[in-house]
């Protein structure tokens, strides 16, 4: 049975890449283990012999031919980005 | 920090290496893997994209029949269990050239599993590599960072990224713990990835590349006291792009993990890095809980079906393997063993055969890649690929020697010009004037002042000891530029010392 | 009443017809629409952007086409304006799923359903509220701004597309489009009095829908008839290469199943009361309203069976692990590098790009959005994947057993939409738990992959309507619209009206 710690939100926090405040961290701990609560109940549904379902509706896919369409303009995809430099995103350094 | 190293040969008497390699070819398809951006190396930055291959919300991937295809004949070509049903997953993790910040791969259920490659050793002998799996991803984008030294990620202020990249399709060719190669583990490892990049090339589905990054290695590494013992921690050394870099990295590993173990220090799961400067791996980062990329299927991807048909579609166009290819032109170009593997050795065997394609005699072609090309390309630091001279300007260089038209010297001194940059054969021949002089009038007056020059030299040759000769001829090459005919002046001087 | 105000009452099927006789032009409805849009707005706030340009630019293309006859071929809507929630991306209208984390962000590229809808000549007013990335019940959790319930202003109008609803409900636009991940289009429908569709899955293209769950997103109609669900239905439908979860099949035949269904003739039409979908936690008034509807078909000749679906009551804990872990994944591109917003690291905190995504991802997202990635990124971690996930997709396999069982038995399945009627805002905000329990008559559908619909089956006590829920099997959404149909032409017979005759309109009034 799950249940969240101070130090597991956290960790969670990092692998999400979300700052979590620490009153955030407090909250989402407490809100987490009700829900966990819950919703480990659902391990008890399924026996061993059920097979998962990753899509509802069962199709095979399609296969795209390989044939170019018309990419977006260097300006179209730069013109979201919050930084760029020389027809590129800018990204602050990479290594601590 | 220099690490300890124990002597390679003590080493690999005190422990058992096992090996493992993880390939990544980047496909030659038209475009990306999920989405229909057309690729081409070294585009303006950001100009290949669309929705998809920028992760913008609300875009979907679609899979790229050709690369299946492609993935498939790899597949093929490895001998491996071809799944009917793979599905890709996405490993989640957060980087800036990621346009999504997870990758789609192949976790559980890959294309290709299950296979084996039989490659060719210096000795004749063959090793057979087992393979674990070949399954299909896509690669990130490129960053490049700005305000450190040398363009490093170390000590760089920022870093500029260009998704072009993103989206291309990639095959990871993961073998199985390579086991029993103990001295030879360096020397497998080499040959195991050039008979993949061969098989690679002869599919045609990758430009195969190192030094365009096209194929690129992750070097994994672990001792053990016997092979009877469960496998040691192993180290993974990533990015390794070249086939020497991978060779130096097995040996290399072997040595500093044998040395650590003999001093009872133990071995960390780690990744490590090749840096060709030092010639050693540099620790890199311990595997942690950040490596924890939860997987799952991919929901915006529905399972693939690759039925018996498709499979039998892409057997039926199977090209000829490497392997069957060189015992072929072994025949044909009436080789023995030797010569065949110092072809291959040389990495001339393409060149070679284009060569004789495009009209010229194997003997020739073959001498013109190994001797002389060779010389230049070891001089020149560069593979012969990269030499500015094709295999037809060699064909061509061949043509003229066969015609007449020049004789060894003049034929160097053409190849020499085209390396130069100086044009075709052709234009090289024109432009410095090369002829074999045929005027025997000036020959024969060249042979007089050779002969009178040299005194001693023409009487050895009238009392018929032939030794001295190449003073006289080397004398008339000189005189005539080197466009005399090397045969033609033996006959005068014959001619003129028994007249 | 002026000329406007009935304009804009009439139903899109009406619009239609109307433009077709050229009594009206698209212009007209347009400017209708966007002048009521400005009068209703500071009471309902329905809309987060309103494209006026550009909706009065898509008209007179259409008129333009229209006076030339050039029209020929285009859907019956063709003309018809369309409000769009703002999870879809629409090219050249600023797109934020209501985050902070896309403030700004202009898309340059249409999605499939929006490419439709600007083929047929339909001139799109605005987007519409939701919460932030259409994670929440109520639409209280959006970034911008709060959505009112055009029946009372102190409730909420369901989420997440509160915004789609109460637009067409308080006739802002005659019809929208939705996006249904556990409800968002149904349950907004059931507390709004309008109607609303979630098509089978994989029936409308997901390309260009911002991504909340892969697996169970589907993009559907919002209208006040199930009529105009049906010709939109139609208009957005059918099979995309660019989505791979598309179905390749063309859309089923709903716009002839609803003219069917105003018969009011349901003879031999088997229904399914879902047994589990009622009792505990459902509000009285909610399950008489739902009886009294089960009369209506009754009485038009359906055979009315109990049906046990054993599994639905699980399914909703398995969404609310499959929903967040999938949230995790998708929402992890909003990370600051290629659109939207970016925060640096406070001074002191070094200057990376893994901390520069941290804060921005800190600031951007809102309390519900935090909430449901930090339980996913939990549920796919190594160690716990197979308890957590591994179960929650064995469950969804029951609960599309459990639909092909019962569809074995009877033709559609019913029950009320929702358990409750619209509940006052900040309500439900401080427990989570209650607002996701909510969900438990919605999710199942979304489960099992199957088409589902709310249709208004009259007020509740506290005089805000009730939804009547029809489900029907995969790929056969037409199977629905017929009693659907003919439901809302029993009630309105019996109620002498629509259900919006008991509206009160102030923003209508001159």
């Amino acid at each position: 049975m799950p249940t969240f710690s101070r130090e597991e939100i956290v960790h969670l926090g990092d692998l999400a890449r979300i700052a979590l405040t620490d009153e955030e961290i407090t909250r989402l701990q407490g809100e987490l283990n009700v829900i966990a609560d819950s919703i480990n109940e659902v391990q008890k549904v399924a026996g061993p012999d059920v097979q998962p379902t990753a899509n509802p509706v069962p199709l095979e896919a399609y296969l795209r031919p390989d044939v170019a369409e018309t990419p977006l303009t260097q300006a179209e995809a730069l013109a979201g980005g919050p930084k760029t430099e020389a027809g590129m995103f800018v990204a602050p350094r990479i290594q601590e | 920090m220099a690490e300890k190293l124990m002597k390679f040969s003590e080493a690999v008497k005190k422990y058992d290496p096992v090996i493992g390699l993880e390939t990544h070819v980047e496909l030659s398809t038209n475009t990306k893997l999920f989405c229909p951006a057309h690729i081409e190396f070294g585009g303006e930055p950001n100009t290949q994209l669309t929705p998809v291959s920028l992760g913008l919300p609300g875009s979907l991937p679609v899979i790229n029949k050709t690369a299946v295809d492609y993935a498939i004949k790899l597949g093929l070509a490895l001998h491996c269990e071809i799944a009917e049903w793979s599905q890709f997953a996405r490993k989640n993790y957060f980087y800036p050239d990621m346009p999504r910040d997870y990758q789609i791969s192949q976790y559980d259920k890959p294309t290709n599993g299950n296979g084996y490659l039989d490659v060719e050793l210096d000795d004749g002998s063959v090793f057979r590599v087992p393979i674990e799996r070949a399954h299909i991803e896509d690669d990130a984008g490129k960053n490049t960072h700005i305000g450190g030294a040398d363009g490093r990620i170390e000590g760089a202020d920022h870093s500029l990224v260009d998704y072009n990249r993103a989206g291309v399709p990639l095959i990871e060719i993961v073998t199985k713990p390579i086991e029993g190669v103990g001295d030879r583990a360096a020397e497998i490892a080499g040959a195991y990835m050039r008979t993949l990049r061969d098989i690679v090339r002869a599919l045609n589905i990758s430009h195969a590349r190192m030094e365009q990054g096209n194929m690129r290695a992750d070097v994994n590494v672990s001792l053990r006291p016997s092979p009877s013992d469960p496998y040691g921690t192993r180290s993974e050394t990533k990015n390794v792009n070249s086939f020497r870099g991978i060779e130096k990295t097995i040996t290399y590993e072997i040595r500093r993990q044998a040395a650590r173990l003999d001093e009872g220090k133990e071995i960390l799961q780690e990744t490590r890095h090749w840096d060709e400067s030092t010639q050693t791996t540099a620790g890199g980062r311990l595997k942690t809980d950040a490596d924890d990329y939860r997987y799952f299927p991919d929901p915006d991807l529905v399972m693939l079906h690759i039925t018996k048909e498709h499979i039998a579609e892409i057997a039926a166009e199977m090209p000829e393997m490497p392997r069957e290819r060189r015992n072929r032109l072994q025949k044909e170009w009436g080789l023995s063993d030797l010569q065949m593997r110092d072809i291959i050795n040389a990495d001339a065997l393409d060149l070679i055969e284009e060569t004789v394609k495009a009209g010229a005699k194997a003997a020739g072609a073959r001498k013109w890649w190994l001797g002389e090309l060779s010389r230049e390309a070891n001089k020149k630091e560069v593979s012969l690929e990269e030499l500015p001279i094709t295999p037809a300007d060699v064909a061509e260089v061949e043509k003229l020697i066969a015609s007449g038209k020049l004789n060894d010297k003049l034929a160097k001194q053409t190849v020499a010009g085209v390396l130069a940059g100086e044009g075709t054969p052709d234009e090289v021949v024109k432009k410095h004037g090369y002829k074999i002089v045929e005027d025997t009038g000036a020959i024969e007056a060249a042979v007089d002042e050779a002969l009178a020059a040299n005194p001693d030299v023409a009487e050895k040759l009238k009392s018929g000891n032939m030794k001295p000769m190449g003073v006289i001829i080397g004398a008339v090459m000189k005189a005539t530029r080197g466009q005399a005919d090397a045969k033609a002046v033996t006959k005068i001087v014959m001619s003129k010392v028994k007249g | 009443m002026t000329n406007a105000t009935e304009l804009v009452k009439l139903s899109a099927a009406e619009m239609a017809a109307k433009l077709k006789a050229k009594e009206v032009s698209s212009r007209e409805l347009t400017e209708a629409h966007l002048a009521v849009i400005e009068k209703a707005e500071p009471t309902v706030d329905a809309f987060l952007k309103v494209a006026f340009e550009s909706a009065l630019a898509e008209a007179d293309a259409f008129d333009a086409k229209n006076a030339k006859g050039e029209t020929e071929g285009l859907p019956e809507l063709a003309g018809v304006p369309i409000a769009i929630k703002d999870m879809i991306v629409t090219k050249g209208i600023e797109t934020t799923a209501a985050s902070k984390i896309l403030e700004g962000w202009v898309p340059p590229y249409d999605a499939t359903v929006i490419s439709k809808i600007k083929a047929a000549g339909m001139p799109i007013l605005g987007k519409t509220n939701l919460d932030e990335f259409a994670q929440g019940s109520s639409t209280e959790h959006s970034a911008y701004k709060t959505t009112k319930n055009p029946w009372d202003a102190e409730r909420v109008p369901g989420g997440s597309g509160g915004g789609s609803a109460s637009a067409v409900g308080a006739f802002e636009a005659p019809i929208a489009l939705g996006t249904d991940t556990g409800g968002s289009i149904r349950q907004p429908g059931a507390f709004t009095g309008t109607v609303g569709v979630k098509p089978t899955y994989g029936g409308v293209s997901r390309f260009g829908a911002i991504a909340m769950a892969s697996s169970l997103d589907q993009i559907g109609p919002v209208s006040r008839t199930v009529l105009d669900s049906a010709l939109l239905h139609e208009v957005i439908g059918g099979h995309d290469k660019r989505d791979s979860t598309s179905i390749p099949r063309e859309v089923p035949p709903v716009v002839a199943a609803a003219r069917e269904g105003l018969k009011m003739d349901l003879t031999g039409l088997k229904v399914g009361l879902v047994k589990e979908l009622s009792g505990d936690g459902f509000q009285a008034d909610v399950e008489a309203r739902f009886n009294e509807s089960v009369k209506l078909l009754e009485g038009m000749g359906a055979e009315v069976v109990e049906v046990s679906c054993p599994h639905f009551p699980a399914a909703l804990g398995a969404y609310y692990i499959i929903m967040p872990s999938e949230v995790s994944s998708n929402l992890a591109r909003y990370d600051g590098m290629r659109y939207g917003l970016r925060v640096m690291p406070p001074a002191g905190v070094p200057q990376t790009a893994a901390n520069m995504m941290a804060y921005t991802r800190e600031a951007g997202f809102g309390d519900e959005v935090k909430r449901r990635i930090i339980l996913g990124t939990y549920a796919l971690s190594a160690g716990y994947y197979d308890a957590w996930y591994g179960s929650a997709q064995k469950v969804r396999t029951l609960v599309i057993e459990d639909f092909k069982n019962a569809f074995e038995k009877v033709d559609v399945l019913v029950s009320p939409t929702a358990p409750t009627t619209a509940f006052k805002f900040g309500e439900k905000t401080a427990d989570p738990i209650t607002m996701y329990l909510g969900d438990v008559t919605t999710i199942p559908a979304n489960m099992g992959g199957v088409p589902a619909m709310s249709i208004p089956a009259g007020l509740g006590d506290d005089g805000m309507p009730v939804g009547f829920q029809f489900f029907a099997p995969q790929m056969q959404d037409e199977k629905m619209y017929k009693p659907a149909a003919a439901l809302e032409a029993a009630l309105e017979n019996q109620w002498g009206g629509p259900i919006w005759n008991k509206l009160n309109t102030p923003w209508l009034a001159d």
